[in-house]
């Protein structure tokens, strides 16, 4: 289980190199640079203690020597701020970079996932990787290591330099800086279940304040302001107590690391003073081992928080990794035809379609329709009408048996050739956060502003369009707020006009709408199915009514199919749905 | 935010005792430097030892007592900060919960859930690292330059130049970044939009074969990101190093003029190296004073944010004590309702009156922007009428109390919300005491049963926001989530739009067969839904288009009729 685990996380490192490669001769600078720096900043005491001992006492300041003393110093500064400069440059270049880059995938990958997928996963959880895990991988990887870099660095910098000062206190101060690394191992530790709980405990919290303020006023209809306060009042306390314990134990880190960092300073200290009398080492040296003493636990303790971090963010990039990974859609055939605007002859011959291959749904399904029929598909919920959508469109492939458009079998045709033959109107309206023009024109954005006018036109939607304050230039928000659903819907049929398909799927909506614009979206499906195939899934009685043939589904089958007139007079099942509609008439 | 300090009264002694501990452990480590300057100038000097043992225990004497007055400091600011977290969090829970829909309509319940959330975590977090840091950071900077006085007062100029320059440096920096960051806050939100749209939208992108140029867009906005992120890195790059050359810049001035002070007698050796060590800690402190001003700048903001909630004042009173129904009157009667939501200009409802007497079936039928919805909210008194009145049997709404008269009521909004926990929790909303038997039988009566049996029966859990049932499922478990609190009177607004007419039809047959009594209002824009009302409500514009029987209404109503013939068949239209 570990070593699986373990295989996993390199696996998960090595494609976390591979996107870093291209930019490899930056992330060498970045090292390089890190060097410099640590290596420089480590200098710097070590010139200041020199600058100390050339002012030893009154009468006994060598000025030369200062002089040349802090031309060193301004030198050591310059490098130090530069190459420090340059190495959180390159780290942010290649941080950002890499984080468009992983993106990017992401999305690409998700355009070409099944339709299957997206059908069984919330949008928020794709969200939630290409938005929230790429930053925290990026935060927690690509800074986290520069900060792992120099940390490592400092130390054995640091102990080299003090090397070169005295070994008695270097190794005084390599025996107590654990201490501080333990202390911080220790909280960080303690701290971690204690967070944990907190949040949980915020978590229920949001939970039910999500619940109960997001639906406020079905709680204020139900006069369940109080059991909610109850409610409430219990994970408020239950967060206060864990709050306390976390917020408390996880601010010990500062205090506890600065006193064990005195301790270290005073050991330090002494122990340099009486060198100092003896002359082993000299003051100066005392202050930058002093600077030392101070420094050196700060990169142990910024350590211990980025292994955590890293681990988190290669955790991220292992769920990003597994998204990129899903399968796409099987490509079009290398041999496939590109299918040309057809006559929008349909055939379902012998097809067979499950979404769980456990629960049967489809089955030998023979359909002919021909060239300008209209096919209304009526049943109750859950039947199965949007499946056959789903197939036509070939957003799901059939299991077995063919289906065929004008002749050929759909697997045999590209899919945008294929989808280019089908105007497709659904009942969830969808419009992209844009312009009307640019969604009226999004089958065809060279579309001229006049032809997407004349497409408005012929589906009434002109009207409303010239009266919005910015006409066909009005931007639509993400929710589209400031139009209504009709009038959505209306673009959306107003979107397939300007495709001329010559098949067409309707999916007709049951309610929300005004009736006056209903009445005007009826005349926009009327319009737009004139001498075109259409497949509509019908709420409405007229709908059934003017088809040409009317497919009747219960539970994925075809049960009865027919005119109107004919299936009443069956007195089947259709008359029976028939009937429930008006039984109030009945 | 210092409003919200009041959330401190219970924890004054806390709230005074953290900062002031803080201050005397800042003030301990102001004194290192001097003890080591001791060592140095006189224990060296001397060669000393016991005099360097002795500054040695001062030393480790200072770190304890620093230690414990900082434990007690942080001790007492996480319980003050979250005591005040939690009691901000329980008032403005209640606040909400007093709010009436017109408040609720204009402040929006997302952002309250945003603001009893993250904003109030947010303040909390504040007021911690002020109780801890605010004090501190300061309180080390001037103590350091005052201790730079105190050794040698000709480097005072060193030191608040050094200070201010600093300062400057981080302050612009920030400043600089701080809305650039806010841009790239706002591109990154259309990175998450075009994320979300296509992938809800995934059918429609491939119906028209967009993918291509929806992949380019993204990459697209994800360049503009990135140049934006970058350029903000490379301002806040500046950062470190600016400060490093400062802080350095600075030693080398304490070196130089140390040198001729030493050299005049003025300063000893240890001095400077006291010197260079303020000069550290005034360098360490800025930046923490730095990080904790955007801290504190983002608590500043939400702050505001919580106290706008605070600020808004619940537009609705409700009655004293509880009144006396009058048996004989209507269930609900409206006489000459006008109303106008707040801050629209056009008026809902006007001059609205009708009579439902007890256990009529009464239709609510007209176009979207009708006033349909409104008119029903009035009945549960959700909204005031801006003019004429509502009673409930006979008696004002605006004189009950809200527990009184909405036990009265069944309510099934629009959307089929639905809370986690088991459906049989979801069935007691309405009153607590409803029993197993009679959570079955208005399961039934909203043809719910069956599928609740197939499931795990009452003790189904369901998923935050239903998303494991149906959208028909959900309609009918609120259906029956109103039903179980057996109301006098059953709102249903436009609640059976998910189900197929079949159901819809079985629905409304059981409704009016089990439910005698119970005076029911069905809000519709289906004829077919209306057309049995004992009364029906023609809205047109806000206004009564008319009232009466379906027969009667496609006589006389111009509206009515307009209305069915565009639903109905002509079959239909001519069997009236």
């Amino acid at each position: 289980m570990k070593r699986q685990k373990e295989a996993a996380q390199k696996e998960t490192l090595k494609r976390i190199l591979g996107l870093i490669r291209p930019y490899w001769w930056m992330a060498a600078l970045i090292l390089l640079f890190a060097v410099i720096t640590v290596a420089a900043t480590l200098y710097g005491p070590i010139l200041i203690g020199q600058g100390v001992d050339l002012i030893i006492g009154q009468g006994n300041v060598d000025f030369a020597g200062l002089r040349s003393l802090i031309l060193q110093f301004l030198l050591m500064i310059a490098v130090t701020g530069i190459s420090q400069w340059l190495m959180s440059l390159m780290t942010n270049r290649i941080t950002y970079q890499v984080v468009r880059d992983m993106r990017v995938q992401a999305f690409n990958r998700m355009e070409e996932l099944p339709l299957k997928y997206m059908d069984n996963h919330q949008p928020g959880d794709a969200l939630s990787r290409i938005i929230t895990d790429v930053e925290q991988f990026s935060d927690g990887l690509l800074m986290g290591f520069t900060q792992l870099f120099t940390g490592v660095l400092t130390i054995v910098g640091t102990l080299c330099f003090m090397l070169t000062l005295d070994l008695a206190t270097t190794v005084l101060v390599v025996c107590l800086t654990p201490l501080s690394f333990f202390v911080a191992g220790f909280i960080a530790k303690r701290t971690y279940t204690m967070f944990k709980l907190q949040s949980e405990t915020r978590s229920e919290m949001t939970s039910l304040v999500e619940e109960m303020v997001g639906n406020e006023k079905i709680v204020q209809a139900f006069s369940y302001e109080e059991r909610a306060e109850e409610r409430f009042a219990g994970i408020n306390e239950r967060l206060r107590v864990c709050g306390i314990r976390a917020l408390f134990f996880s601010s010990l880190t500062n205090p506890a690391t600065r006193f064990i960092n005195g301790l270290v300073y005073a050991g330090v200290g002494v122990l340099g003073a009486l060198k100092a009398i003896t002359g082993t080492i000299s003051v100066g040296d005392l202050s930058a081992f002093l600077t030392y003493a101070n420094q050196y636990t700060k990169p142990f303790n910024e350590i211990s928080g980025v292994v955590t971090e890293l681990q988190n963010a290669l955790a991220c990039a292992q769920r990003l990794f597994a998204f990129i990974d899903e399968p796409p859609v099987t490509p079009d055939d290398d041999d496939a035809v590109v299918l040309e605007k057809g006559k929008g002859r349909v055939e379902f011959d012998q097809v067979g379609f499950s979404y769980d291959p456990k629960v049967p749904l489809i089955e030998n399904l023979n359909l002919k329709v021909e060239p300008g029929q209209r096919i209304a598909i009526v049943g109750p919920t859950g039947c199965g009408k949007t499946t056959l959508i789903n197939l036509l469109m070939r957003f799901y492939d059939v299991n077995t048996g063919t289906l065929k458009i004008d002749g050929t079998p759909i697997g045999h045709i590209t899919r945008n050739s294929l989808r280019a033959n089908f105007g497709m109107v659904l009942q969830e309206t969808w419009l992209k956060a844009g312009t009307i023009h640019e969604n009226i024109a999004y089958g065809r954005p060279d579309a001229s502003r006049e032809e997407v006018v004349e497409a408005a036109k012929r589906v009434h939607a002109h009207s409303f369009i010239s009266r919005l304050p910015q006409g066909y230039d009005t931007v639509i928000a993400e929710d589209g707020g400031n139009i209504s659903q009709g009038q959505k819907q209306l673009l959306c049929i107003a979107r397939v006009m300007l495709m001329h398909p010559p098949i067409l799927i309707l999916d007709e909506a049951t309610s929300s709408i005004d009736t006056r614009t209903e009445m005007k979206v009826q005349r926009a499906f009327e319009e737009l199915m004139r001498g075109r195939t259409s497949f509509i899934v019908a709420h409405r009685l007229s709908t059934v009514r003017n088809a040409d043939r009317i497919l009747v589904m219960k539970d994925g089958k075809i049960i009865e199919s027919g005119r109107h007139e004919e299936l009443l007079e069956q007195n089947g099942f259709y008359k029976q749905l028939y009937e429930s509609q008006f039984a109030a008439t009945v | 935010m210092f409003r919200l300090f009041r959330y401190l009264r219970g924890y004054v002694r806390e709230s005074i005792i953290a900062p002031l501990f803080k201050m005397l452990e800042a003030s301990f480590e102001l004194f290192v430097p001097l003890v080591m300057a001791n060592i140095i100038d006189v224990g060296i000097k001397n060669g000393d030892t016991a005099y360097i043992w002795r500054q040695c225990a001062v030393l480790i004497f200072l770190g304890v007592f620093g230690f414990g007055c900082s434990i007690t400091a942080q001790y007492f600011a996480a319980k003050a900060s979250m005591g005040l977290g939690t009691g901000l969090r329980r008032d403005l829970f209640h606040h909400i919960h007093g709010f009436s829909y017109t408040e609720l309509d204009q402040i929006g319940t997302p952002t309250l859930v945003t603001r009893l959330s993250s904003d109030v975590n947010q303040v909390q977090t504040g007021v911690n690292l002020l109780l801890r840091l605010f004090m501190r950071s300061p309180f080390i900077v001037v103590g350091a330059v005052v201790m730079a006085f105190a050794i040698s007062p000709g480097m005072t100029v060193i030191f608040l130049a050094a200070v201010l320059l600093m300062a400057l440096a981080i302050f612009l920096i920030v400043k600089i970044t701080v809305p650039i960051y806010k841009k790239a806050q706002n591109t990154l939100d259309r990175v998450m939009l075009l994320t979300r749209e296509n992938y809800v939208g995934a059918r429609v992108v491939r119906a028209f074969s967009r993918q291509e140029d929806e992949k380019k867009e993204f990459a697209g906005a994800n360049d503009l990101l990135k140049g934006i992120q970058q350029k903000a890195g490379r301002i806040s790059a500046l950062m470190n190093p600016v400060t490093y050359v400062l802080v350095n810049l600075a030693i080398i001035a304490i070196l130089l003029q140390g040198g001729v002070q030493v050299d005049t007698g003025m300063l000893t050796q240890g001095e400077v190296i006291a010197l260079v060590n303020y000069m550290n800690q005034i360098l360490v402190a800025l930046i923490a004073l730095a990080n904790l001003i955007i801290t504190a700048s983002k608590a500043w903001a939400s702050a505001a944010r919580v106290n706008e909630v605070f600020d808004t004042p619940s537009t609705m009173k409700e009655g004293e004590r509880q009144v006396k129904e009058k048996e004989e009157a209507p269930a609900v009667s409206f006489s000459h309702v006008n109303f106008t939501y707040a801050r629209a200009g056009a008026p809902s409802l006007t001059d609205i009156s009708f009579k439902a007497e007890k256990g009529e079936t009464i239709g609510v039928i007209g176009g979207t922007g009708s006033g349909k919805t409104t008119l029903v909210s009035l009945i549960p008194r959700f909204y005031d009428t801006t003019g004429g009145e509502v009673c409930v049997s006979g008696v004002n709404v605006k004189e009950y109390p809200f527990r009184q008269l909405r036990r009265k009521i069944g309510m099934v909004p629009q959307k089929a919300v639905l809370f986690a926990g088991s459906i049989r929790d979801n069935m007691k909303w309405s009153r607590e005491d409803v029993s197993d038997q009679e959570i079955w039988e208005a399961l039934e009566i909203a043809q719910a049963r069956e599928f609740v049996e197939k499931k795990d029966g009452l003790d189904e859990q369901i998923a935050p926001g239903g998303r494991n049932l149906s959208g028909g499922q959900r309609q009918r478990l609120t259906i029956a989530r109103a039903l179980a609190g057996k109301p006098e009177i059953l709102i249903l607004d436009d609640s059976a739009s998910a189900l197929d007419f079949a159901t819809d039809a079985a629905l409304r047959r059981a409704i009016r067969e089990k439910t005698r009594g119970c005076t029911v209002f069905l809000v519709s824009q289906r004829v077919s839904t209306v057309q049995q009302a004992d009364k029906i409500l023609v809205l047109d514009d806000g206004a009564l288009a008319g009232v009466g029987t379906h027969r009667e209404l496609f006589r006389n109503c111009e509206v009515y009729r307009e209305i069915c013939l565009s639903q109905l068949s002509k079959e239909e239209v001519a069997a009236l």
